[in-house]
């Protein structure tokens, strides 16, 4: 099952791409985050939020593992995704911070960042974590903002996306503007 | 704004916008859901038209992030549309067993409740307006259906109402709907058998959703989250008409929440006193006041505004502000097949059935059968939950998806005096100002009702050959979010608050759009009726303006 750019632009129209960006960059600038995008560190420091290209390694690594094992084409849909995502909002900031948390523990537990590690590792690592049994929550615990900025949203993108839904047996998912006709269908 | 931006999302630039009262306003409307929407646009170009909302203008841009918010787990209803905090705060009196959820039930802003209804626009039946009468159960209407009739067409014109005539059980019509319905669904497909088996009808069901383009906005495109938020804007909402009442010169001023209603000595309401997000309190004067702010704060408005003239609240003589308080109950039963039932397409339900709606009488209310399209869990918003990931959780989602079917159902409640709104005692809001206090009721004749729903939903699932899993009954039933009754309609003004024409029998220039004025609330979802009713305020208001002059 082959995951395209298609999937990536649907999972977008489903879940915005830059729909309020100034109001987001407004919202990261007061918060004072570096809501510009590529001027981020890369993970390494303290504090330093994720950088564009970190960000990118880091959730295709990721998806690797939260992704069935026959999606193929994961880079490709995760870059398309985020090509929409790592605008100036909030929601963007908080992806990077969370990578970057992500990343600091992996190298302080496993000696590696996450894309640098085995994949059944990478699955460890996430478990560890406690990115499995956490409830999403963006201002929360480390556990709980890796399964919201990362974890969920990997699995947002792909099961919102047709070719996602479509492995589920629904073509048009929720969030998916795939039109007012699948409904009618019959199965095939 | 991006899913994750908090309430603070919605505020925009509140400093640069002038909230000051617009001078020489001939009406002032509180609230811009859709029946102040409606009455302020059927005013506008003709009369200088204020339009006061408590909540924001929401951003049109923002509505994929609240799709967002609406399918993942860490937000809950209210937090879609920003609703809750000290501005939204309420509290159930805690005598009776019946919770209300006020604030999944309501969204405050430019466009109201109708930013999240799901969009079903059916018309109350000609029995409906005559319960005492016809059932032997509540007050009859001092109007109608005869009387609202040409509004409800109108109605269904400016809301955009795809629907068809196959329906026996509605009310008579004179012409089609202004869309064409939407076409059964495959699991409709699967109920119509079992349901010719045992007897009962299907029929389609008016949707305020665009089957095919119309005024302006798109057909459906299937985003599925109907409820509570539609990206597209092919569900109709009320910034349709408050945009279109500004286009005409109308002025809308957000964030503004009116606290009380002043009068002079002569029974006329003289401005609305409202506060403004730099704290700041202004008087908006005018002519003619409608109040359209919705079951609950509509009579919280009114007992806000007591008075040494009216020290029970304004257009209170009959002692009736806040009383009544009533909703739909919902009934409903679902289970399995053992095979694909294709759910959660659409947010939408396209078959119904008012077979039994007329058979009402003093000891069983009203109610209509609904075939949902949307039974069982959305496998992306089940994606977010659970421990798992991977190839065992694509497993779980195509365990759990695909073969749900479920029923619903909507039982009218009858008024009673004891369900209320009334202020608190001792909690006051983000102003300083009292909270409501729910006292909801629920009397035996709708929860035997519940029953007889829950019955035929059951021989239905059963004769589809259905693993019947749940039943929601009189323990499990609740609100269907339509507040009602609060400001009921009666030409005795010892009985009511306002008379046939929705005006207050206290105060001669002030209106009440809203479904507080349904004396009855029938089972028929109320939104059509509301807008009906305020086009037909809207003609009242003019043609006192008109006599004016």
């Amino acid at each position: 099952m082959e995951l395209t750019r298609r999937d990536a632009a649907a999972a977008l129209a489903a879940l915005g791409a830059s729909g309020g960006v100034a109001l987001g960059a407004r919202v990261a600038a007061d918060r004072g985050r570096d809501a510009g995008g590529d001027s981020g560190g890369d993970g390494t420091g303290d504090d330093a939020p994720a950088d564009d290209e970190t960000v990118r390694e880091t959730l295709t690594a990721v998806a690797a593992v939260v992704y069935p094992d026959d999606a193929t084409g994961v880079e490709e849909f995760v870059d398309g995704f985020l090509d929409g995502r790592l605008d100036g909002s909030a929601h963007a900031a908080g992806v990077r911070e969370a990578v970057a948390e992500l990343n600091r523990l992996a190298r302080s537990w496993h000696g590696g960042a996450v894309a640098d590690l085995d994949p059944a590792v990478r699955d460890r690592h996430l478990r560890e974590v406690g990115a499995d049994i956490a409830d999403e929550d963006p201002d929360g615990t480390t556990a709980e903002r890796v399964r919201y900025y990362v974890v969920n949203e990997l699995l947002l993108a792909f099961y919102a996306s047709p070719t996602g839904g479509e492995l589920v047996g629904i073509e048009n998912p929720q969030g998916h503007p795939g039109g007012a006709e699948s409904y009618r269908r019959g199965p095939r | 704004m991006s899913a994750g931006d908090g309430p603070a999302g919605s505020a925009g630039n509140a400093a640069a916008v002038d909230r000051t009262p617009v001078a020489d306003a001939d009406v002032c409307v509180v609230g811009a859901g859709p029946a102040g929407a409606l009455v302020a646009d059927r005013l506008a170009g003709d009369r200088e038209v204020v339009i006061l909302d408590a909540g924001p203008r929401f951003d049109p841009a923002d509505r994929l992030a609240r799709q967002e918010r609406a399918i993942r787990p860490s937000y809950g209803r209210p937090d879609v549309w920003d609703v809750g905090g000290a501005r939204d705060a309420y509290e159930n009196a805690g005598s009776t067993e019946w919770d209300y959820p006020l604030n999944h039930a309501r969204v405050k802003g430019v466009g109201g409740s109708t930013l999240h209804w799901q969009g079903m626009v059916m018309r109350l039946h000609e029995d409906d307006f005559n319960s005492g009468a016809e059932r032997g159960a509540g007050p009859d209407w001092p109007i109608d259906y005869a009387d609202l009739r040409p509004y409800y067409a109108e109605a269904e014109r400016e809301l955009g109402v795809a629907g068809a005539s196959d329906n026996p059980y509605a009310p008579p019509r004179e012409e089609p709907h202004p869309m064409p319905a939407f076409e059964p669904s495959h699991s409709d497909s699967l109920f119509a058998e079992a349901c010719e088996a045992v007897g009962i009808d299907m029929h389609s069901v008016p949707n305020a959703r665009n089957s095919e383009a119309y005024d302006g906005r798109s057909a459906c495109v299937g985003y599925g989250t109907c409820q509570p938020v539609c990206p597209s804007g092919a569900k109709y909402d009320a910034t349709v008409h408050v945009e279109r009442a500004e286009d005409a010169g109308a002025t809308v001023i957000d964030r503004a929440p009116v606290e009380r209603l002043d009068h002079d000595g002569d029974d006329r309401v003289t401005a609305a006193v409202y506060a403004t997000p730099d704290g700041e309190t202004h008087r908006q004067e005018a002519d003619a006041f409608v109040v359209a702010a919705g079951g609950v704060e509509t009579p919280r408005l009114l007992l806000l505004s007591a008075s040494d003239r009216y020290p029970d609240g304004l257009a209170n003589a009959s002692g009736a502000v806040g009383r009544f308080f009533m909703d739909h109950l919902f009934a409903g039963a679902g289970g399995t097949l053992d095979e694909p039932t294709r759910q959660n397409h659409v947010g939408f339900y396209t078959s119904a059935c008012d077979q039994f709606y007329d058979e009402a009488d003093e000891t069983q209310a009203p109610f209509k059968l609904e075939f949902f399209n949307y039974a069982g869990p959305s496998p992306v918003e089940s994606a977010l939950t659970g421990d798992d990931w991977g190839d065992p959780l694509l497993e779980r989602l195509r365990g759990e998806y695909g073969n749900h079917v479920a029923m619903g159902a909507l039982v009218e409640q009858l008024p009673d005096a004891d369900s209320r709104i009334t202020l608190a005692d001792d909690r006051t809001d983000d102003r300083g100002n009292p909270i409501p206090e729910i006292d909801w009721t629920v009397g035996d004749r709708a929860l035997d009702t519940i029953e007889r729903a829950n019955e035929i939903q059951v021989e239905v699932l059963e004769e589809l050959g259905a693993d019947v899993e749940w039943v929601a009954g009189p323990d499990a039933t609740g609100p269907a979010y339509h507040h009602m009754g609060t400001t009921r309609m009666s030409d005795d003004p010892d009985r009511g608050v306002v008379d046939a024409d929705c005006r207050t029998h206290d105060l001669e220039n002030c209106w009440i759009a809203s479904s507080s004025v349904f004396p009855t609330s029938g089972a028929m979802n109320p939104t059509l009726t509301i807008a009906a009713l305020a086009l037909r305020v809207g003609d009242d208001v003019a043609g006192w303006l008109g006599d004016r002059t």
